[in-house]
Formats: C-alpha cells, sequence, structure tokens
C-alpha cells in the first residue's frame, strides 16, 4: 500500500472508507519495524495502537467518530505521560517508569480519537540538539548526505519526533520546544515544527525541563497538518497555573495563504559570515517570494539576540536543576540502594543521569548559589526582559519575522563537536524565540548542494499562530518543496 | 532579665492553615487518616505535574494578616526553596522568600500585668513536608505523604520579646488570634502550631548577641523551659570566656536540654529562586475589603467590651478571651444574668471540672444552656450556692440538667415558713446549752445554729430565709 499520509490524506481515505484506521495503524506498525535501525520510538504501543485503532473504527462505523481525524496514528515524543504506556524522558531514571495518568495535550488527542502509536526517542530530559544524549541511543536522520552514507543527527530535542515524520513512522507526531526542540530538530528533518506562544499548550503531564521555557507543539509534514495539530492540543487547561485563558482557535479553518501587505521583518543580528552559503541563499529567496506575493520586507534589529543563548543556559539549567530534583529514587523510576539517604542519591542519581543532565544541573546548582544567584540568575532575568522588550517593540513595525531555522545543516553523528558550547550553537536562532515566550514556526525551504533539508523561521508576536501558520502556508504553496529522503532504511 | 543580662527573642511561628484541602492540590487535610491516603500525584510529585493555588488558603492568610495589624502585599511571589530530603518529594518547597503575601503588622500582649506591643515581621504561605517513619523497619525509613503540601503560615516576629514569659504570652496571643479568625485551629499536640524561637543574650547597652535558632517547639511549656536554658546556657559560655556560635539547635523534652543540630557553616544553601510554574500571586483591593467584612470582633477588642459592658476585672476578661470558644460559652451564658455569678461560675467551677477531666471547652460536659439553667435556679433562689456545686458535680457526671436532678433528688430549697420555722425550733430545743450561752452574749455560735439547721435539712433551707428566723426565734 502507498503510504506516507498527512493528517488531510488519512483524514479523506478514512471519510471515504477507502483505508480503516485499524489497516492505517498497522501499516504504520509496520513501517516502525521497517525503520528500527533509525531508533526513533523508545518504547512502540503496538497492542494498545491496534486496540484503539478497532475502537475507532467502530466509532466511524456507527457515525460517532470524536473528529475528523478519529482513528489516526501519531507518535508522542517520550516527554508526554501517557497512561499506562512507559515514559522515560529518554533516560535511565525514568527507564522503568509507567504513568497512572494522561498528559492534557496527549488526552486531547485521545478527544479528538488521535492514536498513540507509541513513544518516541529525544534528547535525555529534552537536554540537547543532536539527539545523542538519550539513555536509548541516538536518533538517526532519515536523510543522508548525497557525498556520504554517514549517519547524520536528527537535530534535538524532538529528534526522534522529526525523524518519525521525516521517515513516515507516523502521520504526525508531538514535540517539546525548551530552545529550540521542535524547530530545530524540523529544520534538519525537512519537517514542520510549530512552537507555540507559552501558555498557548498545556504544560501538565509533560516531564518538566525548563518551566518558563518549555512548550509543546506538532511535527507534522505539512502547514495544514501543523494547523489542525495545534487546533487539538492547545486550549486553556485550570492545571497549569501558567496556562492562557485564550480560547482555543480554529488555525485549520482559518487558514489561507494570503501574505499581501503583511510586513516581514529581517533581523540584521541573524545575518552572519558563518551561515552556509546555501542556506543564506535559501533565506534571500524566500524574501523575494515573499516580496513578490505582495509582502513587504524590512530590516529590523533585535539588539539582545547575542545575548539570548547565554541567558538561556542560566535560565533552563537554573530551572532544571530544580525540576529534576524530584527523581532521587524514593518514589518512582530506578534506585540503587545505599548505605544511607545520601549514599542513595548519591549512587542513583549518577546512574540514573546522563552526562549532559549532570552537566545542566551542575550549572543550575551553581548559578542558583548563594553568593552567585545575582550575578547570574538574576542578571539572566534581566537580559531576558531586555529580549523581550526587542521582540515588542520589533513587532510595532513588523508582522512578522524570517530566519534561517539552524545554523547549518544535518551534521554526521561522529562530527558531533566535543565542546558542548559548540554544541549548543545549534540553538542559536531559535532559543530567543522561546526566552520572549512568542511563538515560532520552522518550514522546510529548499535542500543544500548535498541535499540536505534546509528550515526557515517565522516569528510573530504573541497568540498570533493564526498568521504565522498563514505566512508559512503562503511560503509552503508557493514553493512546493517536495524532496523526500531515499529510504535506505528499508528495501521497499 | 537574668543576673545583669537582657535576653532577646525572635519567634518563627508554623501555624497550618484550616483548609479542607492542600495549598496547591485537592488532597484533603484531615489529620489522622491512614498512611498515604491523601496524596495527589501533585503531592507526590509525580512527573510532570503543577501546583495551582488554593484560593482559600491565600484568603486564609490575607484574614490572619489583618488580624495580626499588618500590611496585605497585593503582589507576593513564590519561591522554591531547595533541599533533599526523603519527605520532600518535589526535591524543593514552595514558600514565599522575598515577597511575602503579608508584610509588617503588630500584636498586643499582656505580661507581669504591663502590655507591650511585639512587632509582627511578615507572614508567609509555605507547603508543610511529608512525615518520615523511622520506627517501622530496621533498615528503611518510612514515609507518610498525607502532609505533604498542606498550607502553612509562616508568622516570623520581630525580635521585640525580652522573656520566656512574653515569648509564650506572645504565641498564646498569635494562636488565640488565628483561632479567633478560624484560620489555624492552633491544636500544638497534633502539630498544627509549632515554634523556632531564636534566642541571644547581650550586657544591657551592648548590640543584640549571637543568636542559636531552637527548632520545633510544641508547647508552651517547651518554649519557654527551651528559651531559659537557651539563655542560660550562653551567658554560662559567654562568662567562662568563650563565643555563641550561630546555630540550629533542638530542644531535648526529656532531658529539658538544647543540643546543637548543625552550625551556620554546615547550614543549608537553599537556592530560592522565583517558582517557575506559578504566576505573581496577585490580589485585588476589593477582595481584601470583603475579607476585612468577615473579621470577627478579636480579642483585644472583646475584652474591652467585656469590661465594659458587665463590668468585669481586667483579669478575668483576659482569661475568658483567651480562647475564643471560652468566650463564645460565657456570653451565651451571661446573656440576661448576673455577670459576677457568671463569671465566677466559668472561671472556677467550670475551669475546675475542664481541668481536672483535661477537657477542652468544645468538649465541656456541661452546656452552655445547662450552665445557665443552674445559675437561674441560683439566682431565684431555688437552690443555695452549696448545693449548686453538688448539683453541677452531678451534672457533669452524668449530663442530666439541673432541673432534673433538682426534681428527681427533691433539691429544691425549703423556703415554706412553716417548715422553717420547724427546723429551727427542732435545732434550738436540741441544743438548749448553746442557746443560755448566745443569749448571754456569745455572738459567734448564731453560725453553729445556722450550721445545724442546714444540717438537719440536707443542705435545702434557703439560707436567707433561715437566717430570718433563726435571728428571729433567738431575740432575747
Amino acid at each position: 500500500m502507498k503510504i506516507d499520509l498527512n493528517l488531510l490524506d488519512a483524514r479523506d481515505l478514512l471519510a471515504k472508507k477507502e483505508i480503516s484506521s485499524h489497516e492505517l495503524t498497522k501499516t504504520y506498525l509496520d513501517n516502525i519495524k521497517k525503520g528500527e535501525e533509525l531508533n526513533c520510538y523508545n518504547t512502540v504501543a503496538t497492542e494498545h495502537a491496534l486496540a484503539e485503532a478497532e475502537k475507532s473504527d467502530l466509532r466511524r462505523k456507527e457515525g460517532n467518530h470524536k473528529s475528523p481525524f478519529d482513528g489516526i496514528p501519531i507518535g508522542i515524543k517520550d516527554l508526554f505521560c501517557t497512561n499506562n504506556i512507559r515514559t522515560t524522558a529518554s533516560s535511565r531514571i525514568l527507564s522503568n517508569f509507567v504513568p497512572t495518568y494522561e498528559s492534557t495535550v496527549t488526552q486531547n488527542c485521545i478527544d479528538a480519537g488521535l492514536i498513540n502509536l507509541g513513544k518516541l526517542n529525544c534528547d535525555e530530559f529534552a537536554m540537547g540538539s543532536t539527539n545523542k544524549t538519550s539513555y536509548f541511543g541516538s536518533v538517526i536522520n532519515p536523510w543522508q548526505s548525497s557525498q556520504s552514507d554517514a549517519k547524520l543527527v536528527p537535530g534535538g530535542s524532538s529528534g526522534g519526533s522529526a525523524a518519525a515524520v521525516a521517515a513516515d513512522l507516523c502521520v504526525a507526531s508531538l514535540g517539546t520546544d525548551t530552545g529550540g526542540s521542535i524547530r530545530q530538530p524540523a529544520s534538519l528533518t525537512g519537517t514542520v515544527g510549530l512552537k507555540p506562544t507559552y501558555g498557548r499548550v498545556s504544560r501538565w503531564g509533560i516531564v518538566a525541563f525548563a518551566s518558563s521555557l518549555d512548550q509543546a507543539g506538532p511535527i507534522t509534514k505539512t502547514v495544514e497538518d501543523a494547523a489542525v495539530l495545534l487546533e487539538i492540543i492547545s486550549g486553556h487547561d485550570e492545571k497549569d497555573s501558567t496556562s492562557s485563558i485564550k480560547d482555543k482557535e480554529n488555525f485549520f479553518q482559518n487558514l489561507n495563504n494570503s501574505v499581501k501587505g503583511i510586513k516581514i521583518g529581517i533581523p540584521k543580528e541573524f545575518e552572519s559570515d558563518d551561515l552556509p552559503v546555501s542556506t543564506q541563499k535559501a533565506w534571500d529567496e524566500c524574501k523575494q517570494l515573499l516580496q513578490s506575493n505582495g509582502a513587504e520586507i524590512v530590516d529590523i534589529s533585535l539588539p539582545h539576540t547575542m545575548d539570548a543563548l547565554p541567558t538561556y543556559y542560566i535560565i533552563a539549567p537554573a530551572e532544571a536543576s530544580s525540576n529534576l530534583a524530584r527523581y532521587d529514587g524514593v518514589k518512582y523510576g530506578i534506585r540503587e540502594e545505599g548505605k544511607n539517604l545520601i549514599e542513595m542519591y548519591e549512587e542513583t542519581r549518577s546512574i540514573g543521569f546522563g552526562d549532559e543532565v549532570k552537566r545542566r544541573i551542575l550549572i543550575g546548582t551553581y548559578v542558583l548559589s548563594s553568593g552567585y544567584y545575582d550575578a547570574y540568575y538574576i542578571k539572566a532575568q534581566k537580559v531576558r526582559s531586555l529580549i523581550k522588550k526587542d521582540f515588542n517593540e520589533a513587532f510595532q513595525n513588523v508582522d512578522a519575522i524570517l530566519t534561517p531555522s539552524t545554523p547549518s545543516t544535518a551534521f554526521a553523528i561522529e562530527n558531533e563537536p566535543d565542546d558542548p558550547v559548540q554544541t549548543y550553537l545549534n540553538d542559536i536562532f531559535t532559543v530567543p524565540v522561546n526566552l520572549a515566550g512568542i511563538p515560532a514556526i520552522s518550514i522546510p525551504f529548499a535542500n543544500d548542494e548535498n541535499n540536505l533539508p534546509i528550515g526557515l523561521q517565522i516569528i510573530t508576536n504573541s497568540f498570533e499562530e493564526q498568521k504565522l501558520l498563514n505566512i508559512a502556508k503562503n511560503i509552503q504553496d508557493t514553493i512546493n518543496y517536495s524532496h523526500k529522503p531515499n529510504k535506505w532504511w528499508t528495501n521497499d | 532579665m537574668i543576673d545583669g543580662w537582657e535576653l532577646v527573642v525572635g519567634i518563627e511561628i508554623h501555624a497550618q492553615v484550616k483548609s479542607n484541602s492542600k495549598l496547591f492540590s485537592s488532597s484533603s487535610t484531615n489529620f489522622g487518616s491512614g498512611p498515604n491516603s491523601q496524596v495527589s500525584l501533585v503531592d507526590a510529585a509525580m512527573p510532570g505535574m503543577l501546583p495551582v493555588i488554593n484560593k482559600f488558603c491565600v484568603e486564609q492568610a490575607v484574614r490572619s494578616g489583618i488580624g495580626l495589624n499588618a500590611k496585605i502585599n497585593k503582589k507576593s511571589i513564590f519561591d522554591r526553596k531547595n533541599y533533599f530530603y526523603q519527605d520532600l518529594p518535589q526535591g524543593y518547597q514552595i514558600s514565599q522568600f522575598k515577597d511575602p503575601i503579608v508584610g509588617s503588622g503588630f500584636i498586643e500582649i499582656s505580661s507581669n500585668g504591663q502590655s507591650k506591643k511585639i512587632g509582627i515581621e511578615r507572614l508567609h504561605l509555605e507547603q508543610d513536608a511529608g512525615k518520615s517513619l523511622h520506627d517501622q523497619d530496621p533498615n528503611y525509613t518510612f514515609v507518610d505523604l498525607n502532609r505533604s503540601g498542606i498550607a502553612l503560615m509562616e508568622i516570623v516576629s520581630k525580635p521585640d520579646i525580652s522573656s520566656a514569659d512574653e515569648a509564650v504570652e506572645y504565641v498564646k496571643k498569635v494562636r488565640s488570634i488565628l483561632r479567633y479568625l478560624d484560620t489555624c485551629d492552633g491544636n500544638m499536640e497534633q502539630g498544627s502550631l509549632r515554634a523556632d524561637v531564636n534566642v541571644s543574650v547581650n550586657k544591657p547597652g551592648d548590640s543584640f548577641g549571637t543568636r542559636c535558632e531552637i527548632k520545633n517547639l510544641n508547647s508552651f511549656k517547651f518554649i519557654h523551659s527551651a528559651i531559659i536554658y537557651e539563655a542560660k546556657r550562653q551567658i554560662r559560655l559567654i562568662e567562662s570566656g568563650e563565643s555563641i556560635h550561630q546555630e540550629t539547635r533542638l530542644y531535648n523534652i526529656d532531658s529539658g536540654e538544647t543540643r546543637s543540630m548543625r552550625s551556620k557553616e554546615d547550614a543549608h544553601d537553599y537556592r530560592y529562586f522565583p517558582d517557575p510554574d506559578l504566576l505573581p500571586l496577585i490580589i485585588e483591593d476589593t477582595w481584601i475589603e470583603n475579607i476585612k467584612k468577615t473579621i470577627p470582633e478579636l480579642p483585644d477588642q472583646k475584652k474591652d467590651r467585656l469590661v465594659k459592658e458587665y463590668n468585669l476585672s481586667d483579669y478575668d476578661a483576659g482569661v475568658i478571651v483567651s480562647d475564643r470558644a471560652i468566650s463564645d460559652y460565657y456570653e451565651e451564658v451571661v446573656k440576661e444574668r448576673n455577670p459576677k455569678l457568671v463569671t465566677t461560675w466559668v472561671t472556677s467551677e467550670l475551669f475546675s471540672v475542664l481541668n481536672k477531666k483535661n477537657l477542652s471547652i468544645s468538649e465541656t460536659p456541661v452546656s452552655a444552656g445547662q450552665l445557665g439553667e443552674l445559675i437561674d435556679n441560683i439566682e431565684s433562689g431555688k437552690i443555695s450556692n452549696r448545693l449548686a456545686k453538688d448539683i453541677f458535680e452531678e451534672m457533669c457526671e452524668t449530663g442530666k440538667s439541673a432541673g432534673e436532678i433538682i426534681s428527681v433528688k427533691g433539691l429544691s430549697q425549703i423556703s415554706d415558713q412553716g417548715e422553717l420555722e420547724k427546723l429551727v425550733d427542732e435545732v434550738l430545743s436540741a441544743n438548749p446549752d448553746n442557746v443560755e450561752k448566745y443569749k448571754n452574749g456569745k455572738d459567734k455560735l448564731f453560725g453553729f445554729f445556722v450550721g445545724e439547721a442546714m444540717k438537719l435539712s440536707k443542705g435545702k433551707a434557703n439560707p436567707k430565709l433561715l437566717n430570718e428566723f433563726l435571728k428571729e426565734k433567738l431575740k432575747i
């Protein structure tokens, strides 16, 4: 059966009864099996998915389907707690954890009839930009360079979510984005990744990394799918105090692709000689494209852009060091016995956490320590408000901002730099958005000279996801990006 | 002041907020339920769980702040206090550090007949931790999370307290105010109100000495003796040329001593920072105004009113208002009755029974209505005061009403002229010698005749009428 369906395709096939949810789900489970080498899934919920698919078929037969998308199988980043399905955050410390509850976001998906195929690999506790920090091993990017068959990183932390969509191991997926963890892997895998406004989507039931930055969002094959999935997962949740009280919006229904009269800002601070020629070219072409479609291109300045990364690497680890304190071997997860409480803590956390997580806990603990708190944490908060102010001022003059999503395309897993700061630079274009709490999307624009996808990022002001999606759709409809990775991992 | 030394005490009171559910979860706060039976996913710090503030707990804190004459901060912030312990599931306690919900205030205490103002530094909201059980297993510690997440108010005094007596009066007064406000049940035995005391000593005129903190005192007696012990310990050290190290100490209730728990150098670095899961707490003026309207009459105001309205002594009024339940009881009994009589009956007869049986006023065997009925019988002359005490005793034992006991036992006072005359005649004719002596000027024998007549009547003779008859009959 020809597959590689997006949400709208699958919706239509199900509506026309050309395929059942069971067949669809079965096909994707087969794809997952064939794609095991990509290491996208930490846990495949085979029986659960097939049972749910049967229920969905029954609902549809009786005309009781929960939504037009009832019965479509998706993948879930292994950071969302899922009732009765193991949830590990790709960490050894939670490698045996099976929640008794369902996160608000995944519950919203269940309420729309979507089917959970399984839990997608990611960087441990969502800390990383290459997916190499996962306890379950690296995810492998389905894309390969035309120059070599070296295994490439899919980006991170939602590497499994992005790779699974790119390799068609699910129709769409859910990720989370703290500093670029949806957009950066989307960019490296030729998929669409959307980070919503902070507060648009409930954080309840998602393993926390940095609470003031974390936001769940969709990774999809098309902009339409991003609108559909965002609409399904968003909305106020009284269980999350930081959740916005704004009403759910009909992002999909209201989607159009007009950019006439829209002002697009190009921040000069994102320009760099280090940017690959092909990325610069894609960026330039996109400006021209938008201009010829009726948008106005405006040069803007976001003066504190270069302060974003150091600010992020104070705030995020500070919050993480506290958020991860609960993984102590006392209540759930793994425990390594010790002679006394302190020794049990030390043993459990020593073997339970990987190096990158430990590094960030140490950084976070340090910047919150008395004597350093003002110099680091307080100062970082001040810079954070300056970064927000930059965006606020920019949005007085423009509707949206266009930048590259990442400073480079996918690179070989073995080429990841030893210096973590070099790896952190992968998020240089995405991090300011999280600090400002605003929405952004990465969409595939072109492939580089090695046939690897280049993503571009569109940023709008808070709660302007509709505008964001419309601009993205305009670009998508104009360029008709149709590259697919050649499926080297299967004989199909 | 102890032997030329001045004592400086500051107190942190941890008062459990009276609320059906916890500070950030909907779990119940019932005391004494089975271990881990009142624990939500949030209380157990399961992955991905988020706190949601309980508005009622905030209201209780604001109410308490108003009762402590304190400034209510319209914006306050919840911080995380980070430390590891088995009964702290999140690995941090949500508390308020820099921006508490209630700022500075004061209360009035009276100690040794003197009135004194004690400053309140602040009141903030925080979560309680769970409970570690070390005696369930030889190798393991067990944890009960029922208490985990229950709302506490930490009330910090200024260092305005200068004796152990004042310290006790201060805690008593705060507890009384919270009980009047119904924001804390003040039950120290169950741990719903406990105190940490900071003690230092200095020579008059010198600046404050180095302080030591004694943690977790849960009775007035312990507060008193811990302060006395600690002050003496510090004076002894200084006088022998040593210096005081700032430290946290524990009070041993068996030995009455304090011992070092940890020094300042070993103190935790709690790495406080604003909890990113919670927005700043913003309180509207109108909400505060609405809460103000619900504030009941507080002990100081009530005391002034009782003194004015019922002409009570300062002391009696103080005793009565110290506990809201007692004052409510008193006011119910005193309605349209003789205040002096009621005060005596409440503060001596009722209190002695409660003390003897170790009961609180809410557990009293004699209701306010029942005591009122008894007093009515005294006032109407139906029973004597002496008889009333016997009846009261029986009321306490059996729970029966005064009327019931009087009628069943035929205890009502003899006021009938004929019966009294007969009684007096009987007494006089049985004691002719004493009658003679009396008539010869031994006035003191009058009491003897009264006593004999009373004995004969089994205490039922109306004393006033009996006196009159005796005087009449003994007239020379």
